[in-house]
């Protein structure tokens, strides 16, 4: 990794007419990063990647890449190249002239070329399909090939926007992996735009949540999920319990939870004191079976509700002294039974896995 | 199977609509110069009296070349168009598309003389040069139609895409746009061509000194003796228009399987 950062984002706003689409956009994306951009329909995500590209004039603000200012330079002098959503393969190009579009301009003999193409549709698994007729592709083929003709270019940065989402599920966690494997094999600095949270945890390095045209966090997955900075990030991030508390200074109590006191890293960045929301994800609360190990905090329960899911078991369940009931996610295993709704419980859980946000 | 009042109907309905068109040509082989049975034999005669008639030739020369300024200019102006309309969004669009469209339902007639008025004012004569304006006012429609057909499937991210892959804009255009409506393209130009070549009453009424073909003919049906002549073009003509009809039909459909559409019916 090179000392400056590949692209940097210095508050780069955009407006459509009144409408303020990107509000001040400051983030660095380091070289050989698997970084994404993930948030809800209409959050300025697609905009941001446009504008990296040079599909879109940001109003104020700079983007660098490789340390230069990228202003007025248009899309096909940029040194990145961008898999669309759509993949938009030329529809009456073959395989092959679809991945060698992009090597129309350069130097290469046609020797080298024809070998570049046969590499790049290699690398992507489709080496057998360099003849057929791009309107006879399937869904995942098609991706491929929009894959490899951006990668044959060997850009600094390759932007893919919402590569996955025309896929099937199970297409879709197949592919996950094989772009991760690809971008550790190329080295290029991936920038991925998608709204959905998984695809994002599974890929990335790191991850810019965007809500409004704002970056409302930008961490690795795991301080993202467990750390998430609002309630709003820790919403669209997974599942998390919310629960009216109080804190003062470190110290907070929610009702039926208790008082427990809690790290710097738990508690928001700004002051807080009086009225506040503890945050547990369901995962980290146990219903306590009999005879398993007990755990840093418990409480007697009732279950409100059973969801069944085969491998998991969700549960609703009310905490005594409790108004609202949270939910709790259970591996179903051998020998631990599933309960039945009205039936009581214990419930354990670990304060280090709170996390407060401020109301 | 039983047969219902309505398949009678509608066999009925085609042979009052295809009987007169099938008399043409029947008329255009038969060695006699009154038209009725019955017929009295066969001869290729009256073809060879259109290759001995110098208006005739004037008259085709004239039609060739209004039909094919047309066609050139209505799918010229159709392609902006069809551009424009697919790929922006503009203030009043359905507004001026409709007005580009009314030549469609506006009685041929009336667009006629209120032409013909129009250029009477101007101080413009009556000549090939006129008939080439009326007839891409009357053809635009139908061009903008088949291309709005080619331009509608397509997505704006190849282009986009063309760009990121280094070519210019200029270059999109030519490298991805122009190949994948191409097929549209020639579809329009063969129907505006054939709309011209057929078209009468604008041409009558600007045509001054200098008929096409259809106006000609009119003017031959006032010599009976003439008429079996008159016969043997207009099954060209029909022949011709038929060809050029289901050649324009291919491409198009061509053109929508391009882009992956699926066929929606006849354009017209």
């Amino acid at each position: 990794m090179s000392s400056t950062p590949l692209i940097q984002m210095q508050d780069v706003h955009k407006y459509y007419g009144a409408y303020h689409a990107l509000r001040g956009i400051t983030a660095e994306i380091a070289e050989g990063e698997f970084f994404s951009l993930l948030g809800p329909s209409g959050c300025g995500k697609t905009t941001l990647l446009r504008a990296i590209a040079g599909f879109e004039e940001i109003s104020s603000g700079a983007i660098l890449l490789n340390g230069a200012d990228m202003a007025g330079v248009p899309p096909n002098r940029r040194p990145t190249n961008m898999v669309f959503q759509s993949y938009a393969i030329f529809p009456h190009l073959s395989v092959e002239q679809n991945v060698g579009f992009g090597l129309r301009r350069s130097s290469m003999s046609v020797g080298e070329k024809t070998q570049a193409i046969g590499e790049a549709l290699e690398m992507v698994g489709l080496g057998h399909l360099g003849g057929r007729a791009a309107h006879a592709l399937s869904g995942g083929q098609r991706q491929r090939v929009a894959l490899a003709r951006a990668l044959i270019l060997k850009p600094k940065v390759l932007l893919l926007d919402e590569p996955l989402s025309a896929l099937d599920r199970k297409m879709r966690e197949d592919m996950q992996v094989e772009l991760m494997k690809l971008q550790r094999e190329v080295g290029i600095t991936f920038v991925l735009v998608t709204h959905d949270q998984e695809e994002a945890l599974v890929m990335s390095d790191r991850i810019a949540v965007m809500f409004e045209g704002e970056i409302a966090q930008l961490a690795d997955p795991e301080v993202l999920y467990r750390r998430p900075a609002t309630k709003r990030v820790a919403d669209f991030i997974g599942v998390m319990n919310f629960l009216p508390a109080t804190a003062s200074g470190r110290s907070v109590e929610a009702a039926g939870l208790g008082v427990a006191d809690l790290a710097a890293d738990q508690m928001p960045a700004g002051p807080v004191a009086g009225a506040c929301t503890v945050g547990l994800r369901p995962e980290t609360l146990s219903i306590l079976h009999d005879g398993e190990a007990s755990m840093a905090r418990e409480a007697s329960a009732e279950i409100e509700e059973v969801v069944y899911y085969g491998d998991m078991t969700y549960y609703d369940v009310r905490l005594d002294g409790m108004d609202t009931t949270m939910r709790i996610s259970m591996r179903n295993m051998v020998g631990r039974d599933v309960l039945d709704v009205g039936a009581r419980t214990r419930v354990g859980w670990d304060p280090r896995a709170m996390v407060v946000f401020p109301d | 199977m039983k047969r219902s009042p309505l398949a009678l109907f509608a066999g009925l309905y085609l042979i009052f609509l295809y009987a007169p068109i099938i008399l043409l040509p029947l008329f255009a082989f038969n060695d006699g110069t009154i038209i009725a049975f019955p017929l009295r034999g066969f001869t290729l005669g009256w073809f060879a009296d259109l290759a001995n008639t110098p208006a005739l030739h004037e008259a085709t020369l004239n039609s060739l070349i209004i039909a094919c300024s047309v066609a050139v200019l209505a799918t010229c102006l159709g392609l902006f168009a069809a551009r424009a309309v697919t790929r922006y969004k503009f203030p009043l669009k359905g507004g001026i598309l409709g007005f580009i469209m009314l030549p469609l339902v506006l009685p041929e007639v009336i667009v006629a003389i209120s032409l013909l008025v129009v250029l009477m004012q101007l101080g413009i004569n009556a000549s090939i040069f006129t008939i080439i304006l009326g007839h891409t006012l009357l053809c635009m429609p139908f061009a903008i139609a088949i291309l709005q057909g080619s331009f509608a499937g397509l997505d704006v991210s190849l282009e986009e895409a063309a760009v990121d892959l280094g070519e210019t804009r200029a270059g999109a255009f030519r490298l991805v746009i122009l190949p994948i409506v191409t097929p549209g393209i020639i579809a329009s130009l063969l129907i505006c061509f054939i709309i011209s070549l057929d078209e009468f009453i604008i041409a009558f009424f600007l045509s001054g000194n200098e008929p096409t073909l259809p106006v000609y003919l009119w003017g031959q049906l006032r010599f009976p003796a003439r008429l079996p002549v008159v016969m043997a073009l207009g099954t060209i003509l029909v022949t011709l228009s038929i060809v050029l009809l289901i050649v324009a039909d291919i491409f198009r459909r061509r053109g929508l399987r391009r882009t992956g559409q699926s066929e929606t019916g006849g354009f017209l």
